[in-house]
């Protein structure tokens, strides 16, 4: 299942690649079309963040992982590049759990 | 900064087309650092190591590729992780829209360099030629060929860096025996916040992150895991549509 999805999803991927650099650009070019495309990365990307911090399974959970998140964007907002961002995440969700 | 009516400058052009490539590849340092976090997420989610190279090689768009992991992290079916990666490939085909011009493709060869169209490629191109994005020049435009390289450099040097940093965090990932014990549940989150935060410019994307946020929370109970992420695409959809 899960390799049906990785070629699934990369094939998706890089046709909609290709139909951008192929395609004459009036078949894509609408405003609707661009404005969702600009939209979509918004709306999935906040909904993948809401989700992977507070559920787990199907239920609503508050953590160490919320905690991880609010200091690793502390770091975010100092500037710190995404590799540093991403690991202070980690290490403060497990010193958290340590204690 | 350059001169760019002195056409029969070739030495400054030279010059300047250095200059991109180190850019480029600067980019593309950046880039493979944050493969390292893919590749360990990736095996911390439970994909095996074939499975998270092949999304590098193959998907090689960086927000899909961590919205597939995220779905299946959470227990979702794989092919909802699919879907969302597709969507969120969406904006490829627009950065493509742009890029066909500047880089005078023709036949074949487009198979080949669509793969490379990705958000740093794209920045990077579109950056040299100085034009905001919303003037379209038809094929015209690029004389000095500052796009083509800076497309191509920072293009070629995050394909190679990505994959490379993927493999070695999926590598240094598979001897953990338990995943939350270094947190990496919480690296996930964080990187979507990360992608997510330079988009965030203005009062519209804010409205449509919360609503969006709150719309797959609020289903999370009762859904399947991986429809509430497609769920909350409908609100960008909406949002696209009513057009404010």
């Amino acid at each position: 299942m899960i390799w049906a999805a990785v070629i699934a999803g990369s094939l998706g991927c890089y046709l909609l690649k290709l139909a951008g650099v192929s395609l004459p650009s009036r078949v894509l070019d609408h405003p609707n079309m661009r404005r969702i495309a600009d939209l979509l990365p918004v709306a999935l990307l906040a909904a993948l963040a809401a989700l992977s911090t507070l559920t787990e399974g199907h239920r609503l959970a508050i953590d160490a992982r919320l905690a991880g998140v609010a200091v690793a964007m502390v770091a975010h907002r100092l500037g710190a590049p995404f590799l540093a961002v991403v690991a202070t995440a980690a290490a403060s969700a497990a010193l958290l759990r340590l204690v | 900064m350059s001169t760019r009516r002195a056409a029969p400058n070739f030495a400054g052009m030279k010059a300047r087309h250095r200059k991109i490539v180190g850019d480029g590849i600067g980019v593309g340092v950046a880039t493979g650092a944050y493969g390292l976090s893919f590749g360990a997420i990736s095996i911390a989610s439970h994909l095996n190591l074939a499975q998270t190279c092949a999304l590098s090689l193959l998907m090689f768009s960086g927000a899909s590729q961590f919205a597939l992991v995220g779905v299946v992290a959470s227990g979702g079916n794989p092919l909802a992780g699919a879907a969302s990666a597709v969507l969120l490939g969406a904006r490829n085909a627009f950065y493509g829209l742009r890029l066909a011009p500047m880089l005078g493709l023709r036949g074949p060869k487009r198979a080949v360099v669509a793969q490379l169209v990705i958000d740093e490629s794209t920045a990077m191109a579109l950056a040299q030629t100085g034009r905001g994005a919303e003037r379209d020049q038809g094929d015209e435009g690029d004389e000095d060929g500052d796009g083509r390289v800076g497309f191509f450099a920072t293009g070629l040097s995050v394909f190679v860096l990505w994959n490379l940093g993927t493999l070695l965090g999926a590598v240094a990932a598979r001897h953990l025996t338990d995943p939350k014990q270094l947190g990496l549940d919480a690296a996930v989150p964080a990187a979507f916040l990360a992608l997510l935060s330079p988009r965030m410019k203005g009062r519209q994307p804010w409205a449509i992150a919360l609503t969006a946020a709150a719309v797959a929370l609020a289903l999370s109970p009762f859904a399947p895991a991986g429809v509430p992420v497609l769920a909350a695409a409908a609100v960008a959809v909406v949002a696209g549509v009513a057009g404010r």
